[in-house]
């Protein structure tokens, strides 16, 4: 819902009108809150810390679950981020709830680009969201906004200051995100050394000009509990997700030899009021800052990185039509260079192929030719040795019906003289 | 009582719920009252050893997600919100009436006026004027839009084009605050809400007018038909007519608000489904009180009764009036930004691109990318 700051005092053209009765505007609140239970909420936090400081603890405890976690190891080569995404609910109000942690940090002997994974994927929610939003087809109101909304930066304890990855990452990160920076194993520090260590840390961070979250101050029914708990940054927590019994209930705690550290005591540790602060009283603001604030800046320079503006060189207010028009014109100009290129090439392509192709052609015809030629060779070749053959029949059949006739003539003589000698033997 | 319930099922998305039930008392009380509940939650333990405390039992798994609609509420009631109204209807409808009685206070000036000296315009005008008003804490601007002039010609072709140039108008100046660079935190919402079109009652059907009108304005803006000046039609004559407008905006394909294709779930529809079947309202409009009973109720007093505006056997005020202001009205604001603004915002931005992209055969996306 965007409407403007209604301001206090009329603006002009604006009347005051004073209502004769009950008109029934005053349930607009619930209708929105109706329709936001509808379509339900989300959030996303980050956890920045070293391998084992207690991230997922801390955020199975906060969040009264247990999300699946790994132990990761302290051999990672580089920083990598780990998101994982989980519905829950309470009451009536469905959360749709992001976690990111880090798996790594800290870890590696060279720790400059330690936060650049980070600020990537920082960046990377903020595109995709500007890419939504830029679309000409957009469905904003049923987009899975995953721009980290919180960034818990916890801080190893101790007990003497920041170190100095710590004031890099977080100098690097806080115009991007909403940095709540938090102690973790806050149960390893004394009472008198926690409150040393805290102003220290909060003077390093002013005088490093890192800024952190701030809760907000401008809502009178929050405001004193706000500026309260801004005097207890950064919190000391302490995250447990196991139960100890004490007296007759049972309370999530660490136990120790020398005692039993609970998780929502407040003397203990302000695991409550980060709760507090983080769920129950700033979540919607803590979502604002990120649109508002964090998501505009991202985008003005992202625009103009791209080389749009709002006036040009005259202080006349370009239009971002008139730019895009002109970038657009580029681009077609690219395009159709580019397009040129491709058809020579098409070209230049088919003639070579064509060349080819009549090459195979002529070769093909040149052994079909002297592949006739064997073929004429050899049918002559054979027809000569009919002819021969055929000769040869010829001459034996003339030889054959010679002799034939020859016995044929032989034995009629024969015949006879057989007949004489056999008439000439009896007499 | 203190359950933990922290049962995870293994899915793709994992859903988990904590201490439900338990805590759905508390969440309601917390939501009338703006305190942040910080005593709730601290256990009154003053040892580290656990003494048996005398405070009340306190169920650690609750967590406070449901403390967000509190906070929602506070950030909107700090906001303010904004409305626009536009009515159209030929003069003389009781458009102006209508309007101070839907607000209870004289957002209009002009029924005072004497009728004599004002002249009817000889082209459709377009006032806009706004309001600041208060109730219970929850500020309102109210603009009111009125359109003095139209289907007053003797030529009404094309009434309807100033009034579309004016919705296109607003959706551009949203449009073009959007894509600036440096756009303000909230961007002025100048978009027409709702429309309300003044049906003049005479008992038969629609005329060609109307239905130009509403078929033509159906496909940008929100169109709540009211039969006006309902007092001079019986109620069997305001049944027929009624049935008869229902059938004639149906025969032309005309949307009006709630529209069918925008319901969300099956109580969505279940519920608008009875508004759509009493639309249009037959309102009478009023904003002098007399005596009747004994109370003093706002109505038109005439020489064979008084006719009560928010009585509902003799009007349908009250349920128009229920209809825009104390339920549907986040609905109304919501199809106008997400609806009728991302259509309009679709075709401002296809204009410049669909003759190009299908000259290159670049496909829509890889151009969405550079879009603006």
């Amino acid at each position: 819902m965007t409407s403007s700051d209604v301001a206090r005092q009329p603006d002009k053209g604006v009347r005051p009108l004073s209502l004769a009765g009950h008109v029934g505007f005053d349930s607009l609140p619930d209708q929105l809150v109706n329709k936001s239970i509808c379509q339900g909420f989300c959030f996303n936090i980050l956890c920045i810390g070293e391998t084992g400081i207690g991230k997922s603890t801390l955020m199975d405890t906060l969040f009264n679950t247990n999300f699946e976690n790994f132990e990761s190891s302290h051999f990672e080569p580089q920083v990598k981020l780990r998101a994982q995404t989980y519905d829950l609910q309470e009451s009536n109000v469905r959360l749709r709830l992001t976690v990111v942690n880090t798996v790594g940090f800290g870890d590696q002997m060279n720790k400059q680009e330690s936060y650049q994974p980070v600020v990537d994927y920082i960046d990377k929610q903020f595109e995709s969201y500007l890419q939504e939003e830029l679309k000409i087809k957009r469905s904003l109101h049923n987009y899975h906004d995953s721009r980290v909304h919180a960034c818990l930066y916890f801080i190893s304890p101790s007990g003497h200051s920041l170190k100095s990855l710590d004031l890099v990452t977080m100098k690097k990160l806080d115009s991007k995100v909403n940095i709540i920076p938090v102690i973790a194993k806050a149960d390893t520090i004394s009472k008198s050394e926690l409150h040393k260590f805290k102003i220290k840390i909060m003077s390093e961070l002013v005088s490093n000009g890192v800024q952190i979250y701030q809760f907000p101050l401008d809502d009178e029914t929050v405001a004193k509990v706000n500026t309260a708990m801004n005097g207890h940054l950064p919190f000391a927590v302490v995250g447990s997700t196991e139960e100890v019994s004490i007296g007759n209930k049972m309370v999530k705690a660490r136990q120790y030899p020398w005692g039993i550290v609970q998780v929502e005591n407040e003397h203990h540790c302000d695991f409550v009021k980060l709760r507090e602060m983080l769920i129950c009283v700033n979540m919607e603001d803590l979502r604002e800052q990120t649109h508002t604030r964090h998501y505009e800046l991202y985008r003005r320079c992202k625009l103009e990185e791209m080389g749009f503006k709002d006036t040009d060189p005259e202080c006349k207010p370009v239009s971002l039509q008139q730019t895009y028009e002109a970038k657009r014109q580029e681009f077609l100009v690219d395009l159709q260079k580019r397009e040129d290129e491709m058809r020579q090439i098409f070209v230049q392509r088919v003639k070579e192929k064509e060349s080819e192709l009549k090459e195979a052609e002529r070769e093909l015809q040149s052994r079909f030719e002297q592949l006739k030629r064997l073929h004429a060779d050899e049918k002559a070749a054979l027809e000569e040795k009919k002819r021969l053959l055929d000769e040869d029949q010829s001459s034996f059949s003339k030889r054959r019906t010679a002799a034939q006739l020859l016995q044929a003539q032989s034995l009629t003589a024969n015949g006879k003289k057989d007949k004489d000698r056999k008439n000439s033997g009896f007499m | 009582m203190l359950e933990q319930d922290g049962e995870v099922v293994k899915d793709a998305r994992r859903a988990a719920s904590i201490g439900p039930e338990v805590f759905s008392s508390y969440s309601s009380s917390a939501m009338s009252e703006a305190v942040v509940p910080d005593t709730m939650v601290s256990p009154a333990v003053s040892s580290l050893y656990g003494e048996k405390t005398g405070g009340p039992a306190v169920d650690f798994s609750y967590v406070g997600i449901d403390a967000i609609l509190e906070q929602m509420r506070r950030k909107a009631m700090k906001q303010g919100f904004e409305l626009n109204i536009m009515v159209v209807g030929q003069s003389g409808l009781g458009k102006s009436t209508l309007m101070n009685t839907l607000f209870k206070s004289k957002v209009s000036r002009k029924s005072v006026m004497a009728t004599a000296q004002e002249k009817i315009p000889k082209t459709i005008e377009i006032k806009s004027i706004s309001h600041d008003i208060e109730e219970k804490g929850v500020r309102m601007k109210l603009t009111v839009i009125d359109t003095p002039g139209f289907g007053d010609q003797i030529n009404n072709e094309n009434c309807w084009q100033p009034i579309m140039k004016f919705i296109n108008d607003q959706y551009e100046a949203y449009l073009q605050e959007e894509i600036n660079i440096n756009r303000k935190k909230r961007i002025p919402d100048s978009r027409v809400h709702c429309c309300i079109y003044f049906i003049p009652p005479t008992g038969h059907c629609l005329r060609p007018l109307d239905v130009e009108f509403m078929r033509r304005l159906s496909k940008v803006v929100n169109i709540v038909p009211v039969i006006a000046k309902a007092d001079t039609l019986t109620l069997e004559e305001r049944d027929f007519f009624k049935k008869k407008i229902r059938e004639e905006l149906r025969a032309n394909g005309i949307d009006v608000y709630p529209q069918k294709e925008f319901d969300e779930d099956a109580e969505d529809r279940m519920i608008n489904e009875k508004i759509r079947e009493m639309i249009p309202f037959a309102v009478v409009g009023s904003d002098q009180e007399y005596q009747v009973n004994g109370r003093r109720l706002l109505g038109r007093k005439t020489k064979w009764g008084t006719i009560e505006v928010e009585n509902i056997a003799h009007c349908e005020f009250a349920y128009l009036r229920d209809l825009l202001i104390r339920t549907h009205m986040q609905n109304i604001k919501d199809i106008t930004s997400s609806i009728h603004y991302e259509m309009y915002r679709v075709r401002r931005l296809n204009e410049n691109n669909t003759a190009v992209a299908h000259a290159n055969g670049i496909p829509e996306h890889h151009l969405a990318a550079h879009e603006m």
